[in-house]
């Protein structure tokens, strides 16, 4: 399989002190690691691809400590994640999916016991494309003040024969979170779900 | 008057490749935005000198932030720039105001030096208007290679009664430079031009 060659880097922080209500002790903090990687099935029809979720997977894991350093470094701080990819023009929407077992993979080994599935959003798009990156709570899906999103986007990628790879982790709940459901507080933290 | 910060960003763009060639160190943009209220937003107001203040206070926390996430000496930083975008209930002064008055000095404090004027754009916009901050290098104004500009854009800012606040700083010039001029390696730096 063929090696990973990384064009660009881009790392994104967001703090998020209030959003009109009562600002929070604590900031949110959301950030993304994303990767421009060149995609090896651009242009053609390849049969058998799954081989290179093996190679994504150490790029994978760098990305998901890299992001946890952005963070501050502490993985218990993390309480929320998400993954995506955008895939060029020239590559399939089916490229994007090998990022599924490798991206979730690596947020797992990086904060230790995490349980929930790690949501995700792919597409296939031009430079400039922009991703909304699902985020749901790390151990249970269904903590409905963890429903979150981040946008993400790199003026010039992908290009066509290119993948971008995006990792994404917060620290907490939306900023002013009051629609009820289920709480962090009150999660098992089992079966992923509850 | 002490600046109301909703939210900020942080952003670091990593070229490892650049026209099928490896960069060699990869070259580093780092960008800090700050999104906060616009004290003037829906009103004309003719002294506008309390946004002068909010410049002085943003330069010295946005050129930490940037320098921070370089992970670099501030002395270690090449090229540098700033930009602002007001939101629709506001004016381009309110943007002038806050850039260019207070703002470069205690930028450039963090630097250690900046002997160059801080190259700037503005604009008025909605929510995800894209900045294009110019940049220059920080010594000599001249510096061909280092004539570059990043992109940085939030979604959910500038609001209509917001500003979203830039700056940008690197240690690095383009990647792969070639078209002459005066190098980076040649400069006096005392005039700010060569």
């Amino acid at each position: 399989m063929p090696d990973i060659v990384i064009r660009k880097r881009v790392t994104i922080v967001e703090e998020i002190l209030h959003e009109g209500g009562p600002p929070p002790q604590q900031p949110l903090l959301r950030g993304a690691a994303l990767s421009v990687i060149r995609n090896p099935f651009a242009g053609r029809y390849v049969e058998d691809i799954a081989g290179f979720m093996d190679d994504l997977t150490p790029l994978g894991v760098e990305m998901a400590r890299h992001l946890l350093q952005a963070l501050g470094g502490d993985p218990a701080r993390i309480q929320g994640y998400g993954k995506g990819a955008i895939i060029g023009s020239a590559g399939e929407l089916e490229h994007g999916a090998l990022w599924h077992v490798p991206g979730g993979y690596a947020m797992r080994e990086a904060l230790g016991e995490a349980k929930a599935i790690v949501p995700s959003a792919k597409k296939v798009g031009g430079p400039g494309t922009r991703l909304d990156v699902p985020v749901t709570h790390i151990n249970a899906s269904y903590v409905r003040s963890h429903f979150d999103a981040m946008e993400v986007g790199i003026n010039d990628a992908p290009r066509a024969d290119e993948l971008l790879l995006a990792l994404v982790m917060t620290t907490g709940s939306r900023i002013h979170a009051r629609v009820g459901g289920l709480k962090a507080s009150e999660i098992k933290g089992q079966d992923g779900l509850r | 008057m002490s600046v109301r910060i909703r939210k900020m960003v942080t952003v670091v763009e990593e070229t490892l490749q650049e026209g099928g060639k490896t960069v060699n160190p990869p070259t580093r943009r780092a960008a800090a935005v700050a999104v906060i209220e616009n004290p003037f937003a829906g009103q004309y107001v003719e002294d506008l000198a309390p946004l002068f203040e909010v410049g002085e206070e943003l330069g010295e926390l946005l050129a930490k932030r940037a320098v921070a996430a370089l992970g670099i000496a501030g002395a270690n930083v090449q090229s540098y720039g700033k930009a602002a975008a007001v939101g629709e209930n506001g004016e381009l002064e309110h943007a002038a105001a806050i850039l260019h008055p207070k703002l470069g000095a205690p930028f450039r404090k963090v630097l250690t030096k900046g002997a160059a004027l801080i190259p700037s754009s503005k604009k008025r916009g909605g929510l995800g208007t894209v900045l294009d901050i110019p940049l220059g290098h920080k010594d000599a104004a001249f510096v061909r290679s280092h004539f570059d500009g990043m992109e940085v854009q939030i979604n959910d800012a500038p609001r209509a009664n917001e500003i979203m606040v830039a700056v940008a700083v690197t240690d690095s010039g383009r990647p792969l430079p070639r078209v002459g001029g005066l190098k980076h390696s040649e400069i006096e730096g005392e005039d700010g031009l060569r």
